[in-house]
């Protein structure tokens, strides 16, 4: 059921309600058709707006907002073939899940017989046909977001707007919903954009991760780009997963350099074709927590092609799968690592115990 | 609608309370007693005036009860000696219906306009208020005093409309504010993003949602008009209401024709309220009966 065309390209797009604060400042981006797209960021973010932009729910203060290679500013929804599902879902209270599903029949002035028709296949599809004769009010929470996306889906657009779908849900609903998300995404083959706040959302589904802050793109790119090579500062510490630490270049010589900071120094660093250190400039670097081996004080010390820091454990959670493992180690934020569960009761750790955290020097990742 | 809720919520707190019987506080005692002194106070004169209108041709005005006949009904009809009776009658029920119908329209339209701000809003809110908390009587004679200045005659259904208006629509209008808070700002969007235009918008969803709000507010405006006195009395010119009519009568009848009349208007009183809320529950039960067939 492609549609085609529902290519997406945001050009200089920025938003300001008064003139003087931007909700959406310069904002370039290319969403491929048939794309998944998550928009992340945290809320005030300017992720809502873009997507109501391109809804056409508002108008852009600059830029221009091209679907299928065609400038839509100004054009209503219909026009521009795009649906949105709202955050609260917006099913009209009274009417019945199929009058939902048909409105967008209704109002184009089909008859009864066939808009209620393909409102039927439509409940089929999402396995809504039981429900047809109930009002919003008597389905759980799962059952209304199935109607909201059906309700969206049934004008065939080429592009679906999900504003926070999944936020109204509980945790285990939500992810088998997100499942079938993507399941929808793959059987409409059309362009999904879908705003939330969640980073392991944003990742689970998306095709293209775009985290933002404060009206600004800080990374596009596959969700797995985005997690493991975060490109800064911001984009680490809001994905997750990663430690970051701060501080200046000690030595460069040839093929290392050194990171010294308030509470480590000698910390080795990966020198990168294409990115120049110099001696004394600051830098972040970034290591994720999974790639971190606590090693007990007093042992072989840090093994070759490795680097580390030395700290007192601060507190220990049990996750299942994994252990995490809070240190004081480096200055600000706490330093974590993520010990697989078998490892770390090989050896148990408890708080206060001093280790060694290590990790080889080329998995560290530096931010610009 | 309010009714219906109370009266779900006080049979289980009635239950609770029997079951408890054995150990109910003194209090419980001093409260019902004053409750029964209130309920007493307030509808003893008015049954009184009922039962009293059901004598015949030998009837007074105080009890003892003189036979037991329809007769000053009759007398009532035939507009002998009482009055305009029926002419004030429809003449009331016109106006009240005139009023409602232009206090759920502008109601609804003012409410939908203070969903946003605008220019002026809060000095269009203040005079509203005004409207609403001048006393009746002096806006009454201002508007006759008005009409009188600018050479037009008074008329019921010129300057008495105008006077009711002036205390239906703020009330209306306060009634409207509360039922669109319920009412969801995306339910429009989404209608939009649906394709439908802003008629269609109105006509498919705010209305179905917001109509047993607008029942209420035709309700306070037809029982606000009927039996509005103050405001009508220097406005209604020439040719009374029922109200200014049962006041002109109290002046000079004498006989229980003028509790028939106190009977009547209050059994219309109580229909009006009944069709209304009937047709609120109708809404309700219609769409319960959906959740049935699903079921």
């Amino acid at each position: 059921m492609g549609t085609g065309n529902g290519d997406i390209e945001l050009a200089g797009v920025t938003k300001s309600y008064d003139g003087e604060t931007y909700a959406v400042d310069g904002i370039n981006l290319k969403i491929p058709d048939g794309a998944y797209c998550c928009l992340l960021g945290p809320s005030g973010c300017g992720k809502s707006t873009i997507l109501r932009m391109i809804a056409g729910h508002e108008d852009p203060t600059h830029g221009e907002i091209l679907i299928g290679g065609e400038d839509v500013v100004g054009l209503d929804p219909v026009q521009r073939r795009t649906a949105m599902m709202f955050q609260s879902y917006a099913l009209f209270p009274h009417l019945s899940v199929r009058d939902n599903i048909a409105f967008a029949l209704r109002v184009r002035g089909l008859s009864k017989t066939e808009r209620y028709g393909k409102a039927d296949e439509m409940m089929e599809k999402v396995h809504l046909t039981e429900f047809a004769n109930r009002l919003p009010s008597q389905l759980s929470g799962g059952q209304q977001q199935r109607v909201a996306l059906a309700r969206a889906a049934i004008t065939e657009p080429r592009v679906l707007l999900l504003d926070e779908p999944l936020s109204a849900l509980d945790e285990h609903l939500r992810i088998r919903m997100r499942a079938e998300l993507s399941r929808m995404q793959r059987d409409l083959g059309i362009t999904f954009i879908h705003v939330t706040h969640t980073q392991m959302e944003a990742i689970a589904l998306a095709d293209t991760v775009v985290v933002m802050d404060r009206g600004e793109i800080r990374q596009a790119g596959p969700a797995r780009e985005v997690y493991a090579s975060p490109n800064n500062r911001y984009v680490a510490e809001f994905i997750g997963g990663q430690n970051v630490l701060s501080g200046k270049v000690g030595d460069v010589n040839g093929s290392k350099a050194t990171l010294a900071g308030p509470t480590f120094s000698n910390i080795e660093i990966p020198l990168l074709a294409g990115t120049p250190l110099h001696s004394g400039q600051s830098l972040d670097i970034a290591i994720r927590r999974d790639d971190i081996d606590l090693l007990r004080l007093g042992g072989n010390g840090v093994p070759p092609g490795s680097t580390g820091v030395e700290g007192a454990v601060t507190g220990v959670e049990y996750q299942g799968t994994f252990v995490k493992v809070m240190m004081d180690a480096a200055g600000e934020g706490e330093f974590v690592a993520y010990v697989p569960e078998r490892r770390f009761f090989e050896d148990t750790l408890s708080v206060g115990d001093r280790v060694l955290a290590v990790w080889q020097i080329d998995h560290a990742h530096l931010l610009a | 609608m309010t009714d219906a809720i109370a009266g779900k919520a006080a049979a289980p707190a009635k239950r609770r309370v029997r079951r408890a019987s054995s150990d109910r506080p003194w209090t419980f005692y001093v409260l019902a007693g004053f409750f029964a002194f209130y309920v007493i106070a307030l509808y003893g004169p008015m049954i009184s005036i009922y039962i009293l209108s059901f004598q015949d041709v030998r009837g007074g005005l105080v009890f003892p009860m003189r036979g037991f006949s329809l007769h000053w009904f009759n007398e009532l009809i035939m507009q002998t000696r009482t009055g305009d009776v029926s002419g004030s009658f429809r003449r009331s029920i016109y106006l009240a219906i005139a009023v409602t119908v232009i206090t759920v329209v502008f109601s609804f339209m003012a409410g939908m306009a203070f969903r946003r701000r605008f220019r002026g809003d809060t000095i269009v809110f203040y005079l509203m208020i005004g409207s609403l908390v001048a006393p009746g009587l002096v806006l009454g004679i201002g508007i006759g005093l008005g009409f009188d200045m600018a050479g037009i005659p008074t008329n019921w259904f010129t300057s008495a409309l105008g006077a009711q208006l002036s205390w239906t629509l703020p009330f209306g209008i306060l009634i409207m504010f509360a039922v669109m808070s319920r009412l969801n700002g995306d339910w429009e969007e989404a209608a939009r993003d649906l394709g439908a235009s802003p008629a269609q918008t109105i006509r498919l969803v705010i209305l179905p949602i917001l109509a047993p709000g607008l029942i209420a507010v035709a309700l306070f405006g037809f029982t606000l008009s009927y039996d509005e006195f103050a405001r009508t009395l220097q406005t209604a010119g020439a040719q009374n209401t029922l109200p200014l009519e049962i006041w002109s009568m109290t002046l000079n009848v004498t006989s229980p024709a003028l509790y028939a009349l106190g009977t009547v208007s209050t059994v219309i009183s109580f229909l009006i309220i009944g069709v209304s809320l009937g047709s609120i529950i109708l809404l309700q039960r219609r769409n319960a009966a959906r959740m049935n067939i699903s079921e």
